[in-house]
């Protein structure tokens, strides 16, 4: 990593410790704006936020593992999420998982070779009255058919 | 988007779905006082609506009693359970009953600060849901000396989740708003002595804060005169699967099985899932039975499933569920969920025996009981229950050993 993105690094956890805090219950609230920001949480990220919080690495490191949505390795600029539980399963999930892994030509936990989406199975996203449900980043959409799905994920950047 | 934004007008129901006017269970809180609010709590008889069913009295009492400097209130707002998601329904729709009950418990215990805990699937919320509380501190029903009250203060904040089904699990929950793996820890403790950071804390699930100020306004007595002895008021069903309206439903408790089917315009039913995944499924036989606490309990999701469905797949995807969602804190639960599953796939390709099954039976009973929360605990209810109700289906449609759903 080049020594000026370090720095800018450094200085946007600084911020946001600065805002939410150095106390441990901040660790969270940190981790996801991190997350939402770059879509993942690096390695160098995650040293400078134990650094500030005064905890060990291993710490923020086994909090990030822990959740579903927060990554340690990069991933795509989107990040796409398709329930997987049950009753979006009864609604047709299954076609539509198929038509979009053709598409983007990527199976379900790859990320497409322009890293511009990442393609995930998420279990039930409370959409389940109006399944097949996914959420593209934080926006949600339901009732999808391989059709829709595949004009919505053919939209983003 | 908004979802389900625009039913607002057509939601019908005896206590959370009707008339309410904002501000009123809090002004009627305060005229009251705190040992009113805590009788009129438990002259309804309001139960816990996450799914354990604990008296909402009891707990809040044990909170007015803890002597601490500090206490908090927290909403568990996660709703992971499959199939539920009435949560929504109430947080998009109904943001003032949610938002009052916490500040009304916040008046009751004493405590300044309330905390939602919000999956991390309902990000989409938050810009709503916060707009709601500035306007609550526009008018003075959040922040210092509220509604004129000197030493009356109290603010809520919204804390996201992170795409984890067990820190719906009240104690993990607290740890992962310590900051922490959401690992259940034991108890007791429980969260009413030692929560978040130490402190006496209140969790209560979104609807069962939400139905504290309708009991205020309109009495804990008028309350009881809906749903059984056991099972006091009504009840939001989050119905899904195979029906004609799926959607939020608020019902008696005591609704019969068959009843809602009715209801919700459900056809040639063969099972219906009564609790999510971690619920039990209920076969055609018994669709006379009630949902209530003493009958078949749910902390709200129903699940339908019609005699086209394969019930072997539908118990795989729920193992598949738990075997994910698994902490991995406990033996019981971390391996027991993954030789279930692996149990399931023997049955799909036909090669299990029947002396190997009814071991699997057996770590299922024990891990209902040494598992360390109710994850692990309630994980085996579907495998037990569905091979037990459906095994006419599940062994004897392709002879024994046939390749079952191919
Ligand atoms: C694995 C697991 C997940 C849970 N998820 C939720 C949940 O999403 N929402 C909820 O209100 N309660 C959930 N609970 C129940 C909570 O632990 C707790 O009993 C509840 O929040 C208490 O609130 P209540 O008394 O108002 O129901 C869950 C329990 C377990 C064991
Ligand atoms: S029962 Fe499962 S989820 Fe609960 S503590 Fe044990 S491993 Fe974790
Ligand atoms: S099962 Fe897909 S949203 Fe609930």
């Amino acid at each position: 990593m080049l020594v000026l993105e370090k720095n800018s690094l450094t200085e946007e956890v600084e911020s946001l410790v600065e805002f939410y805090g150095t106390e441990r219950s901040a660790l969270l609230p940190i981790l996801q704006a991190v997350q939402r920001k770059h879509k993942y949480v690096s390695d160098f990220v995650q040293q400078e936020i134990a650094r500030l919080l005064d905890i060990h690495p291993v710490e923020v490191y086994s909090v990030v593992s822990f959740y579903a949505f927060l990554h340690s390795e990069p991933q795509g600029r989107n990040i796409v999420r398709l329930c997987q539980t049950i009753a979006c399963d009864l609604a047709g999930k299954e076609a539509v998982a198929r038509a979009v892994e053709r598409e983007l030509g990527i199976t379900f936990g790859q990320t497409t070779k322009d890293k511009r989406i990442t393609l995930e199975y998420a279990n039930c996203l409370g959409m389940c009255d109006q399944g097949p449900a996914m959420i593209v980043n934080d926006r949600v959409y339901t009732h999808l058919t391989p059709e829709k799905a595949i004009n919505i994920l053919n939209e983003i950047k | 988007m908004k979802p389900n934004g625009n039913k607002y007008a057509v939601r019908q129901g005896a206590v959370l779905f009707s008339e309410y006017a904002p501000g009123s269970g809090i002004k009627k809180a305060l005229e009251i006082g705190r040992e009113n609010i805590l009788l009129e709590l438990r002259e309804s008889k309001l139960k816990g609506r996450g799914g354990a069913g604990f008296p909402t009295a009891t707990k809040w009492m044990l909170v007015a009693a803890a002597k601490s400097e500090e206490k908090f209130i927290v909403c568990n707002a996660d709703e992971g359970e499959p199939g539920t998601f009435k949560d929504r329904v109430l947080l998009l729709e109904y943001p003032e009953l949610v938002f009052e009950g916490m500040l009304i418990a916040g008046y009751t215990l004493g405590a300044r600060q309330g905390i939602i805990y919000l999956r991390g699937e309902y990000e989409y919320m938050l810009k709503s849901l916060e707009s709601y509380l500035e306007q609550m501190k526009e008018d003075n029903l959040l922040g210092n000396n509220i509604l004129g009250n000197p030493n009356f203060n109290f603010e809520i904040v919204i804390r996201l989740g992170s795409g984890a089904y067990v820190c719906g699990e009240e104690t993990a929950l607290i740890e992962s708003l310590e900051g922490n793996r959401g690992e259940a820890r034991n108890r007791p403790p429980y969260p009413v002595n030692t929560g978040y950071l130490g402190r006496p804390t209140v969790v209560n699930n979104v609807e069962t804060l939400a139905s504290v100020p309708h009991i205020l306004v309109k009495g804990g007595e008028w309350f009881r005169t809906f749903g059984t002895d056991k099972s006091t008021g009504s009840k939001l069903f989050s119905v899904s699967g195979d029906c004609e309206r799926p959607g939020v439903y608020e019902l008696p408790w005591g609704t019969k099985i068959k009843d809602l089917l009715e209801i919700v315009g459900a056809k040639n039913t063969k099972a219906v899932q009564v609790g999510g995944a971690s619920g039990s499924c209920i076969p055609k036989s018994q669709f006379e039975r009630t949902l209530a606490y003493e009958d078949a309990a749910t902390g709200g999701s129903i699940m339908i499933f019609n005699e086209s469905r394969n019930m072997l797949k539908i118990l795989k995807n729920f193992m598949e569920f738990f075997v994910e969602e698994s902490c991995g804190q406990c033996t019981p639960c971390r391996v027991g969920n993954v030789k279930l599953l692996e149990g399931i796939e023997k049955i799909e390709r036909g090669v299990y025996t029947f002396g190997h099954l009814n071991k699997l039976k057996e770590l299922g009973r024990t891990m209902q009981v040494a598992s360390k929360c109710g994850l692990g605990q309630s994980s085996p209810n579907a495998f037990l229950s569905i091979l037990e109700n459906f095994k006419e289906e599940i062994f004897n449609k392709n002879g024994y050993g046939g390749h079952n759903g191919k």
